[in-house]
């Protein structure tokens, strides 16, 4: 009866290293990007973008465009004017949003600002007709550096915002001042948290398709939210949802550039409307460094109380940040997460945090992978290893003593938030282990001897991930999933999230291939596409398998729970007698077995309909998680520091994570190897550079470093796995722990390096001009 | 890459390109493409017509001739950097072109087109500084041999004449033994040098008998550092002296500043570097 292959006896999927089924297309050549599509009368668009940080635009003059052969249209900022503004998703009381067209209007607020858009029959004559756009711009007074747009006389960025302050936030508890008064020691810093550019491989783009038989407007676009985007498309363009489509093809990485809103994607639905013909855009790399919005951009005061015994008593951070000119999708959020996080792993219940965003002539700035929770730990992991220096202790002890102990979980940090489980203690030692913490110092007192600059560097970092309780969201925070068996036994999972190189095909497979007992090749993973997939959230917030997963665990009981009574009714026995276990129903009531292919084509032909049963065998559940997850870990580098040219040389890197619960290693080995390089970057080499003027000087790769295989250091990567009670699979979610743990444990080990010649800290990116200033103790010039 | 239309052509010998390059003045001759193509990609460039020289098998050879290794115009940083002739005869040609960008840059960058378009932080002109190399260029009008100090004028700027092709370049195979080494310290995004020093060193008898340093990165062209050179010569052999003579590295130079390194980190790097690579070439 049969007729799927008969599985055999499968070893255990989930917890394996199982090689990812995504691959052999993206290492063939075969994967479907944005840019792979086209359409019949494919039209291309361009963007003509402002060369001015701040200026007046009094006119814009189209028609030598207009001439040129092959170009369609031109867009320029009133053709757009009644289109709604870039959404942004923030809601403080404080909060100012200024108008944010897709186009410029009759002003540019930065290098980049899209002033008008040429569409044109191929790429060529599109940039060309870039070319023949006249704009009459006349210059006004920039304001580029975030804390000269708060002094009293500067220039301002929006005219009705006459101070220059986007948002505010405060948040405290406990008694900070009455902590500082008591401290024995207080210890501060300035810790400066530049701009990065998220530099995906695979820049923005889209596709927009418009059928004006069915109305049915498609957008193709790389993205990390399809399902968001559809509904804030059709909010912002006054169209009807259901005849809306947002594909997310294959995307290649976002690291949170993705998760926005963009005006090109609007731009682009316009244009396809209007002209009735598939356009197409692909953004270059430049575009992508001047505008995708740049993450972190902080400058952050911080203060940290202690007694003499090292026990950390309170904490007080002020952050400006770096708006930009106009804010984007999360733009005022991700630095509220800066202050929920804070605490870090630390036991102290005073604090106070005041958040202050300021607009600037510059691209607005938004989430980048961590989004808050790097700036945070880099911040308390930074001053908690300068009030040891200060107290004279190990900075590993002063931590150990500082954590909540196992027994206390769930545990109510400072900012309120319920850590959901945790062993901090173990984890942090099973690091010191692998390092051999106490032998290290050892050869640091020798190095320091001879003469040498050698430093360890602690990172005990904790994170909020599991994005999350919907009452938590902006736009909810639930996942949905659904699982389809064919009635040849194969299996299509459709899930709400929107992986862009994390790895859910693969993961989602060994988690439907142990439920069902069949084979990986027989499962499909299908995502990205709203019209295949009723609704979800997205992949942020490393809630892929957190949430997603879960949606797909309930969806995959439903099945079994089905398929377990269809197959009780064929055998005429109990439900209760019956199991299923390795793809096959058996009963102890009787010696007849089923295989779950049996049970799929049953199911559809429906012969022999259980009573109270409906055909078919799929299943659609949601997931609402109760809390966020916390993973945490701990991050070791040792360095040594050419005291010569300020070069500097990772020794060991010791990765200890925990995210909890392990669906595939491999892929947890990835996100942290992935992760640590994109902490290295800050750590050594990235960082936008504008000048006051606005201007940027790291606009291309040439300029902006980021890391290559050859700054990598070898990283030795180990797990505690400690599951989260606030998922049905345990999981905590490991898409930003490498990026949150590794920075600040190589500051820490550049300082410590440094500490001999009476170094307190060194700003990123540790260059070696700036570690050979901070040796030398010269001045910039 | 999106740049303005142009014409293409890929001739086949040298004497066809040079007749195309004279019938167009705004033309411009395409070798390896690490420069050219991301100034066409920017529109910055907008040449009417390209003539790649990438078929021209003529200009693609290492060869030794009474003393003076030839080098093509085309040939490949990969090609020098793994070239058994340079190995034994020029080494530090070959250190240097092993340091430059990656294997990918390396695989299609040319000798030729890298020094053509003069960057002042390419790594080949301090070693061709250091070996006091010249450039033959070659014309539908004739040709001529320039020395490199004399070639390269300043930031991207040569003695190149319209029409002109750089055709080879030639170098003195080592006959006196000398030590050779090349030290960079890289710009993480570019792949250029921030400061680069290479060395030739000859020590007979315990005394320097040769000293030549090449430098690149530190100015807005690549020198040889004549008051290092002279401190060393005739002087003997030893830490000291090679210290001593090292802190001329940058004398009389004015030192670039950019958003990668001062002027003064520069000038600071440079007679590290040399330094450096001096202890390098007098240990090996």
């Amino acid at each position: 009866m049969a007729t799927t292959t008969t599985v055999p006896k499968l070893k255990t999927h989930v917890g394996e290293r199982v090689r990812r089924v995504e691959d052999p297309r993206l290492v063939t050549g075969t994967a479907t990007y944005v840019d792979d599509i086209t359409k019949p009368g494919m039209l291309y668009a361009a963007i003509l973008r402002s060369p001015y940080a701040a200026a007046k635009i009094n006119s814009v003059s189209i028609e030598k465009a207009l001439e040129l052969p092959g170009v369609a249209a031109v867009y320029t900022g009133e053709d757009v004017k009644s289109i709604g503004g870039v959404p942004c998703a923030g809601s403080m009381p404080t909060l100012r949003i200024p108008d944010h067209k897709i186009l410029a209007q009759d002003r540019v607020y930065y290098v980049g600002h899209p002033v008008a858009a040429v569409v044109a029959s191929d790429r060529y004559i599109a940039a060309d007709g870039l070319d023949r756009i006249e704009v009459d711009y006349e210059p006004t007074e920039v304001i580029s550096d975030p804390e000269q747009a708060l002094e009293n006389d500067a220039p301002r960025v929006h005219e009705e915002y006459p101070d220059n302050v986007s948002f505010t936030f405060e948040q405290a508890g406990g008694s900070v001042e009455k902590a500082f008064a008591e401290a024995d020691v207080v210890v501060k810093e300035r810790v400066l948290v530049p701009r990065l550019a998220p530099t995906p491989m695979e820049t923005r783009g889209v596709v927009a398709d418009y059928d004006d038989g069915t109305k049915e407007l498609t957008l193709h676009s790389s993205t990390q939210i399809p399902h968001l985007l559809k509904t804030q498309l059709a909010l912002q363009l006054g169209l009807p949802e259901h005849h809306m489509r947002v594909i997310a093809p294959e995307v290649g990485g976002g690291f949170g550039s993705k998760c926005n809103v963009w005006a090109e994607e609007a731009l682009a639905c316009k244009v396809a409307i209007d002209l009735k013909r598939p356009v197409k855009w692909i953004e270059n790399r430049r575009e992508s460094i001047q505008v995708v919005a740049h993450g972190r951009a902080h400058i952050d005061d911080v203060a940290l109380a202690a007694k003499n015994d090292g026990t950390l008593t309170g904490l007080k951070l002020s952050i400006l940040l770096d708006n930009g000119a106009h804010h984007q999708l999360l733009t005022p959020i991700i630095p509220t997460l800066a202050v929920l996080m804070l605490p870090g792993l630390y036991k102290f219940k005073n604090f106070s945090a005041d958040l202050k965003g300021v607009f600037t002539n510059r691209a607005p700035s938004d989430l980048y992978r961590g989004a808050g929770r790097p700036e945070a730990t880099y911040v308390i992991e930074r001053i908690v290893d300068k009030m040891a220096a200060k107290l004279g202790m190990d900075p590993a002890e002063l931590r150990l003593k500082n954590f909540p102990a196992a027994s206390e979980f769930p545990f109510e940090s400072a900012t309120g938030l319920s850590y959901d489980s945790g062993d901090y203690a173990t984890t942090f030692n099973k690091a010191l282990d692998m390092v051999e913490y106490k032998t290290l110092r050892k050869q640091q007192s020798k190095a320091r001897e001879d003469g040498r600059l050698m430093g360890i560097g602690i990172s005990t970092y904790g994170e909020i991930c599991a994005f999350g309780p919907s009452p938590a969201l902006p736009a909810g925070g639930w996942e949905s999933a659904t699982v389809s068996v064919e009635a040849t036994g194969k299996v299509t999972v459709m899930t709400g999230i929107s992986p862009h190189g994390q790895g859910e095909e693969t993961s989602f497979s060994q988690m439907v291939a142990d439920a069902l007992g069949v084979a990986m090749d027989d499962v499909v993973v299908i995502h990205g596409d709203t019209a295949r997939v009723y609704y979800g959230i997205g992949t942020f917030g490393s809630r892929g398998i957190s949430i997603g997963g879960s949606a797909l665990h309930l969806a995959l009981q439903d099945i079994v729970e089905k398929a377990t009574h269809y197959a009780a009714h064929l055998m005429g026995v109990e439900a209760a007698s019956v199991s299923f276990e390795d793809g096959t129903f058996s009963s102890s009531a009787t010696d007849k077995t089923l295989a779950f292919g049996d049970i799929a084509l049953e199911s559809h032909l429906c012969h022999n309909l259980p009573p109270g049963t409906e055909p078919g065998l799929s299943a659609t559940r949601f997931f609402e998680p109760s809390n966020f997850a916390f993973p945490y870990g701990a991050h070791i580098c040792v360095v040594e520091v050419d005291k010569e040219t300020g070069e500097t040389k990772i020794l060991r890197y010791v990765a200890v994570d925990d995210c909890g619960k392990v669906i595939n290693p491999m892929l947890v080995d990835g996100q942290i190897h992935g992760g640590v390089a994109q902490g290295l970057g800050p750590a050594f080499l990235e960082g936008v550079v504008y000048d006051d003027e606005g201007q940027l000087l790291t606009g291309t790769l040439m300029d902006y470093a980021i890391p290559k295989a050859k700054h990598m250091p070898w990283i030795e990567s180990e797990r505690t796995e400690t599951p989260s009670p606030v998922n049905p699979l345990g999981v905590k979610g490991v898409g930003e722990a490498g990026t949150i743990g590794s920075l600040p444990s190589m500051v820490n080990a550049v300082v410590d390096a440094l500490s001999p010649l009476g170094v307190e800290h060194v700003d990123i990116p540790m260059t070696p001009q700036s570690i050979w200033k901070a040796i030398h103790g010269r001045s910039q010039s | 890459m999106i740049p303005a239309n142009f014409d293409y052509s890929a001739p086949e010998t040298l004497s066809e390109a040079l007749k195309l390059l004279a019938g167009d003045p705004n033309s411009k001759v395409l070798a390896g493409g690490q420069s050219l193509i991301p100034v066409l990609k920017f529109r910055l460039a907008q040449p009417s017509h390209l003539v790649d020289l990438d078929r021209i098998l003529d200009l693609n050879f290492i060869a030794e001739e009474n003393g003076t290794i030839r080098i093509g115009a085309m040939t490949s940083h990969n090609q020098v950097e793994t070239s058994d002739l340079l190995q034994a005869k020029c080494p530090l040609l070959a250190k240097t072109a092993a340091e430059i960008g990656d294997v990918q840059v390396r695989n299609r960058g040319t000798i030729g087109g890298s020094i053509v378009h003069a960057d002042p932080a390419a790594d080949y002109p301090a070693a061709l500084f250091a070996l006091e190399a010249k450039v033959r260029l070659v014309s539908t009008g004739g040709e001529r041999v320039v020395p490199i100090d004399e070639f390269i004028v300043d930031a991207l700027t040569t003695a190149i004449e319209d029409g002109e092709v750089l055709a080879e370049v030639h170098v003195a195979a080592e006959t006196n033994g000398a030590g050779s080494a090349y030290r960079t310290i890289v710009q993480p995004a570019s792949g250029y040098a921030v400061v680069a020093a290479a060395v030739r060193l000859a020590v007979s008898d315990g005394q320097i008998s040769l000293a030549r340093v090449g430098v690149t990165g530190v100015a807005s062209k690549p020198y040889r550092a004549t008051a290092v050179e002279g401190a060393l010569e005739g002087q003997s052999a030893n830490a000291d002296t090679i210290a001593a003579a090292a802190q001329h590295a940058a004398d009389g130079v004015e030192a670039l500043s950019d958003i990668h390194a001062s002027g003064e980190y520069r000038v600071h790097l440079a007679a590290v570097q040399v330094r450096r690579a001096l202890e390098d070439a007098a240990g090996g």
